[in-house]
């Protein structure tokens, strides 16, 4: 037994030697991105784009990682597992503090340095030990959106939630409700990731609340489908239609005036930046004195150009 | 008795077929999952050994992972050797998970009776299951992939009627002091791998509170459970009355109730046992995290079965190895982990998930053929 141990420690402790050599060396930092989507979430696409472009450019390398069904116990096992790998930094969304946070800082304390992006708030960022945050306050972006339809007439409005395990994706209803000033009740729906369900059960809403204002949907994972639920019950165009999040539907339905707006938090931001503050810390000690605002930005009719050519991919 | 010992021992009885030792040693439904163990860390050892994976951290990592399989995988092998499926598996640790939540956090119940609570009501619908199984006669598929949904929905629904949200936290600070928390999410040995750290064995934090401490500082509860669980499983299956009955159950149940096995009794039990195994996989999670949420567990029925196929199980009953399920959690937890330390580009993780799985299976069912000698 003990020489089964020593010969134990005598690999970990040989493994363990090169490990730190290789997080010194400065032309081979890597980076490790967790985000805490499911595959079947295509919005990601964008974050995937994002890092490999600002690998190329900073001649880093870079990694994308989730748990296939959004699991967030699993999201945490695989930031373990990153930290294990002892990458230089690791870029990490955080939509459970409660899970992820305990990961998260046994990485930061062992020595890894880490950027929050996308879920999570400043606060949470500083508390896990985070270099800083990278996103679109949830809520807020929700709560401006309220505001402008408020001022567009809206007094009603159905939010499409189809990821309604995420506690960001209901601060965003929640925030669009009291930015109209009205109460979120009933007026959520599950909707669930499959594009027919979603589909249906839009149009069910619809016909049973024909009343409704406004639709809010949470990202082309929902939009898409929406779109296709308001040219069936020949809504479109006359229902008033926001969005979270771009993609080529979406910015199709805008241009046709489908859709009012859709709210950019511009995500390719949020995979590019870090990568690009990270491996400027690690070269030159640089790093910038704030958290980065990634949105919100309202994207309407006027200048589409440069989002529809890139929507998809790097917008 | 005494004139049996001293004539010679008598001729080989001419109804037990000659079986030569070494084949004899063969005859096991762990065969494959052994093979592929052993396939398994070789690929590793060789393709991903500078990543981590085989330090202190790394190790930890993929134990943990392949613990939980292995927990929820000796409930589906037991299940699946009486002859029958579970696919709420998956839906009842997140049921079970938000059940302590609520019961702990929104209700402020004392964490040991949450817990208590939670296990009597998992095991309780297990029952219902098996019950609805045995009188209706509707396969354990139907059944139990009701349950999934059923289940699926109750986590959603309450959490979001009574805390207008669909995760729950603060079950860390609930559980304080309580005597029973512990149990599932305590570590154990800390005093050990603090001194591993000391000797310079393991690493240590460099920074932040926990400096000085080691990165991996104790044997999470979660890996002591899978390791009871599998020895339970095993003596259970191997050792007693009850697992002759098992296998009888699920190998051909209308002969076992011929022969005066209770296969009514035998499978009820078994789905009871799965929804335990549901239930301790939840707690350990929750424990450990401190919260639960809606979408935990999503799609660990699958993992489960896929585990205990890769051991060697025979997807219609009667055939199969708790140690078996064991190493095919094993084998789940470290290709799942490893390709990750493999740096394997993640959209193709499934893909080489599928591979493995498949080969598994092919393999399995050779060595079987090869081995019995049935077609």
């Amino acid at each position: 037994m003990k020489t089964m141990l020593k010969s134990a420690a005598l690999g970990a402790a040989l493994v363990a030697a090169p490990m730190s050599a290789y997080a010194d060396g400065h032309e081979t930092l890597s980076y490790v991105l967790v985000s805490h989507a499911p595959d079947s979430d295509s919005w990601w696409n964008t974050i995937k784009n994002g890092i490999a472009l600002a690998g190329d450019q900073m001649g880093v390398s870079v990694e994308y990682r989730n748990p296939p069904t959004g699991d967030l116990a699993d999201m945490a096992r695989i930031i373990e597992q990153a930290a294990a790998a002892g990458p230089n930094g690791i870029i990490t969304t955080l939509s459970d503090p409660d899970v992820l946070s305990g990961p998260i800082r046994a990485a930061v304390d062992a020595g890894i340095d880490v950027i929050i992006m996308n879920s999570g708030t400043p606060d949470q960022a500083r508390a896990v030990g985070a270099l800083m945050y990278v996103g679109q306050p949830e809520y807020d972006a929700g709560y401006a959106a309220g505001l402008r339809a408020k001022g567009d007439g809206v007094g009603s409005f159905l939010c499409v939630n189809h990821y309604i395990s995420s506690p960001s994706s209901t601060e965003r209803c929640q925030g669009f409700a009291d930015g109209l000033g009205v109460d979120l009740a009933n007026q959520m729906i599950d909707s669930g990731q499959d594009p027919a369900e979603i589909k249906n059960k839009v149009l069910a809403y619809l016909s049973a609340n024909p009343e409704t204002d406004a639709i809010l949907t949470l990202g082309p994972t929902s939009a898409d489908p929406t779109l296709l639920a308001l040219d069936d019950n020949g809504m479109a165009g006359d229902i008033y239609f926001g969005t979270f999040d771009l993609g080529e539907n979406i910015v199709q339905g805008i241009k046709d005036g489908v859709i009012n707006w859709g709210i950019d938090q511009q995500p390719f931001l949020q995979a590019y930046l870090p990568v690009v503050v990270m491996a400027n810390y690690h070269r030159y000690g640089v790093l910038p004195g704030n958290n980065i605002n990634s949105g919100p930005g309202f994207v309407t009719a006027d200048g589409l150009e440069k989002v529809e050519e890139f929507a998809g991919e790097y917008r | 008795m005494s004139d049996a010992t001293q004539t010679p021992p008598p001729p080989a009885d001419e109804r037990i077929k000659d079986i030569s030792p070494l084949r004899q040693a063969l005859i096991r439904p762990e065969l494959g999952g052994m093979v592929g163990t052993v396939a398994v860390f070789t690929f590793f050892l060789l393709f991903a050994f500078d990543s981590g994976m085989f330090n202190a951290q790394g190790v930890m990592n993929w134990s943990v992972v392949s613990a939980q399989f292995m927990i929820i995988a000796v409930g589906a092998c037991l299940l699946m050797i009486a002859g029958e499926f579970d696919l709420s598996v998956g839906s009842m640790i997140g049921f079970a998970g938000m059940a302590i939540a609520i019961f702990s956090v929104t209700l402020g119940w004392p964490t040991w009776m949450a817990i208590i609570v939670t296990f009597i009501m998992c095991c309780s619908i297990g029952a219902l299951n098996g019950f609805i199984v045995i009188r209706t006669g509707l396969p354990s598929f139907i059944v139990t992939l009701a349950f999934l949904f059923i289940l699926r929905g109750f986590t959603i629904y309450f959490p979001q009627k009574l805390e207008r949200k669909t995760i729950i936290g603060g079950i860390a600070d609930a559980a304080e002091g309580d005597w029973l928390a512990p149990i599932f999410g305590g570590k154990i040995g800390q005093g050990l791998f603090q001194w591993l750290g000391d000797m310079g064995v393991i690493d240590v934090f460099e920074r932040g509170t926990r400096q000085g401490q080691p990165v991996v500082d104790g044997i999470p509860m979660l890996i002591v459970w899978a390791i009871g669980l599998v020895i339970f499983g095993h003596l259970l299956l191997t050792r007693t009355r009850f697992g002759n009955w098992i296998f009888a159950a699920g190998g051909d149940a209308e002969a076992a109730r011929n022969s005066g096995v209770p296969v009514n009794r035998v499978k009820v039990l078994m789905f009871m046992f799965t929804a335990f195994c549901a239930t301790v996989f939840a707690t350990c999670q929750v424990m450990e995290f401190g919260s639960a949420g809606a979408d935990r567990g999503l799609l660990k029925e699958f993992e489960a079965i896929i585990a205990v196929v890769i051991g060697g199980a025979l997807l219609t009953g009667g055939y199969g190895s708790v140690i078996g399920a064991a190493l095919g959690a094993l084998i789940f937890g470290v290709v799942q982990q490893g390709l990750f330390f493999a740096g394997v580009e993640s959209s193709l993780f499934r893909v080489f998930l599928g591979v493995i799985l498949l080969g598994a299976v092919i393999l399995n069912t050779y060595i079987r053929r090869m081995i019995t000698g049935e077609r």
